[in-house]
């Protein structure tokens, strides 16, 4: 008879998101040994990798040091890969853009320094402009965050399929660029680090604002834009004001995670969360990024939506808070404008000025097909002419594409007095 | 005390799963394995990757893997410490393979050389 498990395999948990994130690490190191047309072969040892330990680890037991035998496994399957095809190790040596001894190197690197170098050097070609921002987007939750397709399609409402096309367009797309995957030269970093930035800024959005039910992957995300932010922070050729302010945007805006949504998962607009639920940690953390970030002289959006979300740390309604906040929204309409920003300012107007000076200021935009803009009319009305309240409350109703936003506005028609 | 093999009969889920699904399974399986072992009632297991896997046929042709022909293929098995085929089973239904639509757990006796079974 076999020997039973007396101490049976009762070890710890897995650390969360454990596959998640060396996914990432995994994938990344692999793809800068092979190169960028073979992405996928990355994936696929990357995914072999934990298929091999969910057939091992249930029936012999976690193994002591559980991420140095995923790298122990993955590297062998990458070296059997590259041994397997010979054909293909020739092609890949005469075509490898990049370092060519780095394919003799028997030894794959999986330390924590190549790792964080090959995983920033990623996020650089993976934000490369020739890839549009929603393909940009998807390869770095597939490469760098070791999202699934599953996963990625509910986060950005969409279909698996949708989600696969995307990513196969945007690897053809790499590999026909023959991008080498290494950090730009001194001269053109500051250019794509800009890329870089945005992509990271549109990532973290689209788990903030997504309208995807799954709340815990839309944190992720959210904690993903972050950690790679912060990897850009780390390294001292990437690190700059612009992603210390993005940082500090991105820790502001988190610190609302618990306080924004009601234990029935209905989204707490701002002005109603119980402002003990922001995360103290967070908004100090952010503090001190929005310190770093105010070097040098730019003055870069990052920065103004940074300082904005400052202001919004403090629950209290002060004069200065709102000034600040409404010369803050000018700033950043004349930097970059946006109808989101636009509507935003008219309700630090509506502080400032009162409400008639913003609905004033309201007829000068052209906006009436937004339904924010009816909803914000709609309590810029409220108290003063409720019937045009109403009106623009209907309207929006009728404009509102999500279920959600349809709830909260027709709790708001319903809380005018008749 | 009988020995029972458990079989898990599935279809290759590996090129769709993502790495948060795995690392859910493995804890799956491990709690269920665990459940088992805390009772003294695990001998063993191993999963069988689909990976490199052959068919030889009667006629000596060798082909890759079963899955040709029959949809589902066996992933793993565990043995098993049990009065009754019933206690087995009651095993068996805790799997998480029996998550996946159409995926099945088949129970069988180890044959013992003592003549009361």
């Amino acid at each position: 008879m076999q020997v039973v498990f007396t101490q049976p395999m009762m070890q710890q948990d897995l650390i969360p998101h454990l596959f998640r994130t060396e996914f990432g690490k995994i994938t990344a190191v692999l793809c800068k040994y092979l190169g960028i047309a073979h992405i996928t072969a990355a994936e696929d040892i990357a995914g072999d990798t934990f298929l091999l330990a969910l057939e091992t680890w249930p029936y012999k037991g976690k193994p002591a040091n559980p991420v140095a035998w995923l790298y122990t496994v993955a590297k062998n399957k990458a070296r059997n890969h590259v041994q397997r095809d010979k054909l293909f190790t020739e092609k890949v040596v005469r075509q490898l853009p990049g370092d060519p001894a780095l394919l003799h190197d028997t030894d794959i690197d999986l330390s924590d320094k190549n790792i964080a170098d090959s995983q920033l050097q990623m996020l650089f070609a993976i934000c490369h402009t020739s890839l549009a921002a929603e393909a940009q987007i998807g390869l770095a939750l597939r490469i760098l965050c070791g999202f699934g397709i599953d996963e990625i399609a509910s986060a950005l409402l969409t279909n698996k399929d949708t989600i696969n096309k995307r990513l196969l367009r945007a690897k053809e797309k790499l590999r026909a660029e023959q991008l080498t995957i290494a950090l730009p030269p001194a001269t053109a970093i500051k250019k794509r680090l800009n890329n870089v930035l945005r992509t990271l800024y549109l990532l973290y959005n689209e788990g903030y604002y997504s309208e995807s039910n799954e709340n815990t992957l839309r944190e992720s995300l959210c904690m993903e834009a972050m950690r790679l932010t912060q990897q850009l922070i780390d390294n001292e050729l990437t690190n700059c004001p612009e992603a210390n302010a993005l940082l500090a945007l991105m820790c502001f805006q988190s610190s609302r995670f618990d306080a924004r949504k009601s234990t029935t998962g209905i989204m707490i607009l701002y002005n109603d969360q119980d402002a003990r639920l922001w995360n103290q940690q967070l908004i100090s953390e952010g503090a001190y990024y929005l310190q770093q970030a105010a070097t040098g002289d730019t003055l870069s959006k990052y920065h103004l939506e940074a300082t904005i979300a400052y202001w919004h740390t403090f629950k209290e309604d002060t004069t200065e808070k709102w000034t600040n906040i409404l010369q803050l929204f000018d700033h950043l309409l004349l930097v970059e404008y946006s109808s989101v920003a636009a509507l935003n300012r008219l309700y630090a107007l509506a502080k400032v000025k009162g409400n008639e000076a913003a609905i004033q200021a309201a007829a000068a935009l052209d906006l009436s097909e937004n339904h924010y803009y009816q909803v914000l009319l709609g309590e810029l009305f409220t108290g003063i002419d409720n019937t045009m309240a109403r009106t623009h409350f209907t309207t929006a109703l009728q404009l509102a594409k999500t279920a959600h936003d349809k709830i909260v506005i027709t709790a708001k028609l319903a809380a005018i007095a008749v | 005390m009988n020995e029972f093999m458990l079989i898990f009969r599935h279809e290759d889920g590996s090129k769709t799963a993502s790495p948060e699904q795995m690392q859910l399974w493995m804890k799956q399986t491990m709690d269920w394995i665990n459940g088992i072992a805390a009772q003294n009632k695990f001998v063993g297991g191993n999963g069988l990757p689909f990976d490199g896997s052959k068919v030889v046929r009667h006629n000596g042709v060798v082909t890759n893997g079963p899955f040709g022909e029959i949809k589902e293929t066996i992933g793993g098995y565990i043995i098993v410490k049990a009065e009754t085929v019933d206690e087995a089973v009651e095993f068996a239904k805790g799997s998480p393979v029996l998550q996946g639509d159409g995926n099945s757990v088949e129970v069988r006796k180890i044959a013992k050389g003592d003549g009361l079974h």
